[in-house]
């Protein structure tokens, strides 16, 4: 090995985009923007050590459909532990190193508590799989104002919009980004004629609402929308039921599921009434990660994953892995691990991250929304990525989908 | 293709005739076919496809053109074809997954990048062993020999660098941060400059080997495709650095850089998805490999036409030229 001062030195490519960036900030024509170092990276003679949190709650076991469907024990969690190892494999040329520290409480325990007692004042940066109450809760505490919050489970349009939070960045892709997302192919395939069929849950609800407002962005129109409610009547038989409840007055191109919890929407293929294709929760969905993605060298990433776990890259997987990535790339290009300036490079033009999904991947400024493609799956196969090609959009394709800058409800003035 | 049937026979009849003592043959590694197909690609003819193993990527021919070395990425290892009969030789160790590598250029040592182990591995042909393993980013594909010798640079993909290996010691000396997603890798002949891809940015940068800065980054823009869809990889580059030639992927286009100035010339449309390039010997000629439309184009340099496409198998991923 060469002498250590020399191992360490990096070389930054000239910022010549830099002028043109500065320029028009807001209007980098194509989402090519290309990586540019903003400041010249300096020799590092030793090792930065970045400590990460990662503050999940273990959720309710939830109803079981298919068998299929595994119960994961580190959902997320895995995803994390891979970036570290990309990150440090990364950091071993840069002089970083990333540790991660799991913080997990009960179905009924308080996140907020535990961050108190063991991970404030330690951690900089925390990836948080909470649902939306607690993570709000977390984020309006005084001392995590400073800090970034990569959240990592929620897809709550509101989180981005009334109740948007300036400490969080949200990495899956927004319910408004998965609807226009399915919208747009349904676009693409002249499938304007939709029937939704909506569970009960709350979450169905707003999913609904996001596919409701996608309808009106795309020039779609709902021909009928019933509800699935859940009875436990012995009469009742999938097919029987299915091919009933779906027997409707007008005719209709595509049935629109929206069951988050998969209560019942993985029955409604193959059993409706008319021969019509299933899209939505179940079907066709829209979705960050699959383990039929294998473009773009996604076919590396999935088998890096699975060779580490024995098992597929799940969605939560993927937004943990992009979250830390994401975190290593800033260090990395901006040479500083204060939360401030990292934060300051997240959120500007030159960041861009490398996400398996064939475009460079950023934050929208707006809301702190990860912008990117949304990958249109079958079971077993991608069927689509969007933004679908012919969506055409000023800035980047990628914001045809969500809440664009013009209409984002999002005041960041409301953090502390 | 703009061109007229008269023209193209035309071209292909003076092309022909230029040519005919110099017959080449081309080979071309056939990812999904588990085969390596044959191409005399003056006559346009897929000559043969033999099996070659499994899910053949890289491939290369020894400096004095004898030998072709296969990597079959599922077999973790790199064949050895005697370059004449296709017979396979042997086998050389590779470590996991090889999909791309550089040969030295004494024609002594293959230097193999490790995608899935962040790793780049040395190996000595004659003795058929491993002499090292470097550690280097995460998903190291581009990899390249300087022709003078002293430099093995290799880019990762997802750390985003390149890193300068010294050939001597075997060590990662520096390392140049690049744009996103890093791909292909060229020395220019004279050793001074190396240029390098960036698949996600969509740009190609040109680093100069003295001070391992980039000292001009190039972007490309085609009327009527989305940037998203140029996605440079392959890289050639003249003797003479007078002109360089990029595989631009799903763009479907080479692009035709001028070497000295650095502007963008031209674009020819080829086929689907076109990732990796090779000059005929005399460098009149740059052949295509073509993923997706599943054959090769062959470009004649001096008009810059796209002169034929041959249908060669299922996902064309490498090609290699013996005089």
């Amino acid at each position: 090995m060469p002498s250590t001062k020399s191992f360490w030195r990096i070389i930054v490519p000239l910022p010549i985009l830099l002028v043109l960036c500065s320029a028009h900030p807001a209007s980098a024509k194509s989402h090519k923007a290309a990586a540019k170092a903003p400041v010249a990276v300096t020799a590092q003679n030793k090792t930065s050590v970045i400590n990460i949190a990662y503050l999940g709650q273990t959720p309710l076991p939830p109803a079981v459909v298919s068998l299929l469907n595994p119960v994961i024990k580190d959902l997320g969690s895995a995803g994390a532990e891979l970036a570290i190892t990309d990150n440090n494999t990364t950091g071993q040329f840069t002089g970083h190193q990333f540790k991660l520290a799991h913080f997990t409480v009960p179905p009924k325990g308080d996140p907020v508590a535990l961050f108190q007692q063991a991970i404030n004042g330690k951690f900089a940066y925390l990836l948080t799989d909470l649902s939306a109450k607690p993570l709000l809760a977390l984020a309006d505490l005084p001392t995590t104002a400073p800090l970034i919050l990569f959240d990592i489970a929620n897809s709550d349009d509101s989180l981005r919009a009334a109740d948007c939070r300036s400490n969080i960045l949200h990495i899956l892709p927004s319910r408004a980004m998965r609807a226009d997302a399915l919208a747009q192919y349904m676009m693409k395939k002249r499938w304007t004629k939709w029937f939704m069929v909506v569970g009960d849950a709350p979450q169905d609800q707003l999913f609904t609402e996001a596919l409701k407002r996608a309808s009106k962005r795309f020039g779609m129109t709902i021909v009928a929308e019933k509800i699935w409610r859940h009875q436990h009547d012995a009469r009742r038989t999938t097919q029987s039921e299915i091919a009933e409840f779906t027997q409707i007055d007008d005719d209709y191109d595509v049935l629109v599921v929206a069951d988050e919890q998969g209560q019942f929407g993985e029955y409604l293929d193959y059993r409706t009434w008319a021969a019509r294709p299933v899209i939505g929760t179940q079907g066709l969905i829209a979705t960050a990660w699959h383990p039929a993605h294998e473009q773009w060298g996604a076919i590396q990433i999935q088998n890096r994953f699975k060779g580490k776990t024995g098992r597929w890259m799940e969605e939560r997987d993927y937004a943990a892995y992009l979250a830390v990535r994401a975190l290593g790339e800033a260090i990395v290009r901006s040479q500083s691990n204060a939360a401030h300036p990292i934060k300051d490079y997240l959120l500007s033009p030159h960041f861009a991250l490398q996400g398996y999904k064939g475009t460079p991947l950023s934050f929208r400024s707006w809301d702190g929304q990860l912008r990117q493609p949304v990958l249109l799956a079958a079971p077993r196969s991608v069927v689509e990525v969007a933004p679908i090609e012919g969506f055409l959009h000023p800035q980047t394709e990628l914001d045809t989908l969500g809440y664009d800058a013009p209409e984002t409800l999002c005041k960041m003035s409301k953090s502390p | 293709m703009p061109l007229s049937l008269r023209t193209t026979l035309l071209l292909v009849g003076l092309l022909a005739a230029q040519t005919a003592a110099q017959a080449e043959t081309v080979f071309v590694s056939l990812e999904k076919d588990n085969a390596l197909a044959v191409v005399d690609p003056i006559a346009g003819t897929l000559l043969k496809t033999i099996p070659v193993g499994l899910r053949p990527r890289g491939l290369a021919l020894s400096p004095d053109n004898a030998w072709l070395y296969v990597a079959a990425s599922d077999e973790h290892t790199i064949k050895i074809l005697d370059a004449d009969s296709l017979e396979e030789q042997g086998l050389l160790p590779s470590g996991d997954d090889p999909e791309t590598f550089a040969i030295s250029p004494k024609g002594d040592r293959l230097y193999v990048s490790n995608e899935d182990d962040s790793q780049v591995t040395v190996v000595d042909i004659a003795h058929r062993n491993i002499i090292k393993q470097i550690a280097v980013g995460v998903e190291p594909e581009g990899i390249a020999a300087s022709p003078d010798g002293k430099w093995l640079a290799c880019a990762s993909e997802t750390t985003n660098m390149v890193h300068w290996i010294d050939t001597q010691s075997l060590t990662v000396i520096e390392n140049t941060l690049v744009d996103p997603r890093p791909r292909a890798l060229s020395f220019t002949a004279d050793s001074q400059q190396l240029w390098a891809t960036s698949e996600m940015a969509g740009t190609l940068m040109v680093m100069d080997t003295s001070t391992k800065k980039i000292i001009k980054t190039i972007s490309f823009a085609i009327p009527g495709i989305s940037s998203g869809k140029i996605q440079p990889v392959g890289i050639a580059i003249d003797p003479q650095r007078r002109k360089a030639y990029v595989a631009l992927g799903p763009a479907n286009r080479i692009a035709v850089v001028n070497a000295q100035t650095y502007a963008v010339e031209n674009y020819l449309l080829v086929g689907s998805r076109v990732w990796n390039i090779a000059f005929s010997p005399d460098h009149k000629r740059l052949y295509t490999a073509n993923g997706i439309s599943n054959d090769i184009s062959l470009i004649d340099l001096d008009s810059q036409t796209v002169i034929k496409s041959i249908g060669v198998g299922t996902s064309p991923w490498g090609v290699a030229v013996r005089p």
